[in-house]
């Protein structure tokens, strides 16, 4: 690992006057300050040279300030820097919104989600092999204008939907697909010290030319917190994961789903994807395939094929367009079947 | 820069490079070579440690910001002291081949149920998944899991 000098922030306040230091960085994953919270992704990409900061802002102080879960009148509250573990045993989450529990406990392990925040797990970067292995020179995600390997390459664990020419590397994680399927905004402490709100399928960037600008955050931009929007379907909800393995790994594909149904029809629903995307995935066009109609397995498939309409596969990759679309099929039938306590 | 560590009860000034991970200082600086490097990259769980009672992984954790208690496998008993319910069950149950791993399981495994993880098979496994065995000594190691669980409640 590089040299580093390491700082502590006490507030968010003093975060932000560390941390927003003036840089030319064109992502805040490329300046040469970052804000260090779980350290689960930062130090492991510290370790294999693809992130070379040189100063690291410990924001562990900021635990009293934004660690917090809330349960608001119209929602739910998630505190930046409170702990994936922390919020998979909440007592609001766990009755509430199963759907973020469920993405919660399937994610990585015990040891790492009693160290990650939520904070920086919605900001964990692609699993992508060439941009992990600084042995590979073309990876436009790590160093722009140098190729793309993995367009020929070994995909098969990589992005069908919202792919460029320049990158298919998929967005690895599984709470973020339950905040942009909810409809979540993310907080966000600029350098100027103003709160704003973004929605959060507004956080993470499509790669386009620019893979290696991951989301909207501008240097020195801190993440605070999420707003879940409350509502019926938040109950009657899941998150479904397929993965090579049936514990501690990444998603092949999964699904979020949450459902509000009168009888078998669909009042509201609510669908993310997840492993199949180079962000976190809003399956709009598969919502509005079926509101107001009748949930049944004919109609859920009709929704899955509306969701991976625009689907590309390179290669190894393709296999996940049809696993896409079962495990869809199957996280809808599965949430329509939840038995909710009265 | 200067830091204090305190392991298994006994408190470290040490002046060390801010990169310092924890699991080098355990076992490069103090001498407690119990905790293992397995992949050095967050994946394995070898180098499992707790701090305050929780299990996390002392190769992502930065020596500097180690606050709180930290127990190693070196801090379950002392030397004349019987083992800790869980060793005992390693050994009960031989839970290991190779034993490399078997340091991080058995921090891991505490903790697995104290969290109240350990009521079935299932989830003993689900929540001992970060934790990779590779001699697959997995049906003992949740045999020893399950042996131990009802006395770690009355262990300290």
């Amino acid at each position: 690992m590089r040299e580093f000098v390491l700082e502590r922030a006490a507030s968010s306040v003093e975060a932000i006057g560390l941390g927003g230091v003036p840089t030319s960085a064109d992502a805040h994953v490329r300046s040469s300050t970052q804000y260090l919270a779980g350290g689960t992704t930062l130090f492991d990409l510290m370790k294999l040279q693809v992130m070379t900061p040189d100063r690291l802002i410990d924001i562990s102080g900021l635990r009293d300030e934004h660690g917090r879960i809330v349960d608001l009148e119209d929602g739910l509250w998630l505190g930046a820097l409170v702990r994936m573990s922390q919020a998979e045993n909440d007592i609001s989450v766990r009755q509430d919104y199963p759907m973020i529990r469920d993405a919660l406990w399937q994610a990585a392990s015990p040891q790492l989600r009693n160290m990650a925040t939520l904070g920086g797990n919605v900001l964990q970067r692609t699993r992508c092999n060439y941009f992990r292995d600084t042995s590979y020179h073309a990876c436009n995600k790590r160093e722009p204008g140098t190729g793309c390997s993995a367009m020929e390459g070994c995909n098969r664990r990589l992005a069908v939907l919202g792919t460029s020419d320049a990158c298919i590397a998929n967005y690895p994680g599984d709470l973020a697909v339950a905040l942009v399927a909810l409809g979540a905004e993310v907080q966000l402490l600029s350098v100027d010290g103003r709160d704003r709100m973004l929605p959060f399928e507004d956080l993470h960037r499509l790669p386009g030319d620019t893979p290696h600008i991951e989301t909207n955050l501008t240097p020195g931009d801190l993440i605070t917190g999420f707003k879940v929007p409350g509502g019926a379907w938040t109950r009657r909800s899941r998150y479904v994961k397929v993965r090579d393995r049936a514990s501690y790994d990444f998603a092949l594909t999964s699904a979020a789903v949450a459902l509000d149904l009168d009888g078998d029809t669909v009042r509201a629903v609510r669908i993310g994807l997840g492993g199949l995307a180079t962000k976190p995935w809003r399956a709009h066009e598969a919502e509005a395939a079926l509101l107001g109609r009748r949930l049944d397995e004919a109609t859920a498939r009709e929704a899955a094929e509306a969701a991976l309409l625009g689907a590309v596969g390179h290669g190894e990759v393709a296999f996940k367009i049809e696993l896409g679309r079962r495990t869809l099929v199957r996280a809808l039938l599965e949430t329509q079947a939840m038995e909710l306590p009265a | 820069m200067n830091i204090t560590l305190n392991v298994n009860g006994h408190t470290h000034q040490l002046g060390v490079d801010p990169r310092l991970m924890l699991l080098d200082a355990l076992r490069e600086v103090l001498g407690l070579t119990g905790t293992k490097k397995g992949c050095d990259q967050g994946q394995c769980g070898a180098c499992t440690v707790l701090i305050d009672g929780q299990r996390v992984l002392s190769c992502f954790t930065l020596a500097a910001l180690a606050e709180g208690e930290i127990t190693t496998i070196e801090g379950l008993s002392g030397e004349d002291e019987p083992l800790h319910p869980m060793q005992a069950a390693f050994v009960e149950q031989d839970a290991y081949q190779c034993g490399y791993c078997t340091p991080g399981q058995i921090m891991s495994a505490i903790a697995c149920v104290r969290e109240g993880h350990a009521n079935s098979d299932g989830e003993i496994r689900e929540y001992m998944s970060g934790n990779l065995c590779r001699c697959a000594a997995y049906p003992k190691i949740v045999a020893a899991v399950k042996q131990a669980a009802p006395q770690i409640a009355e262990h300290r």
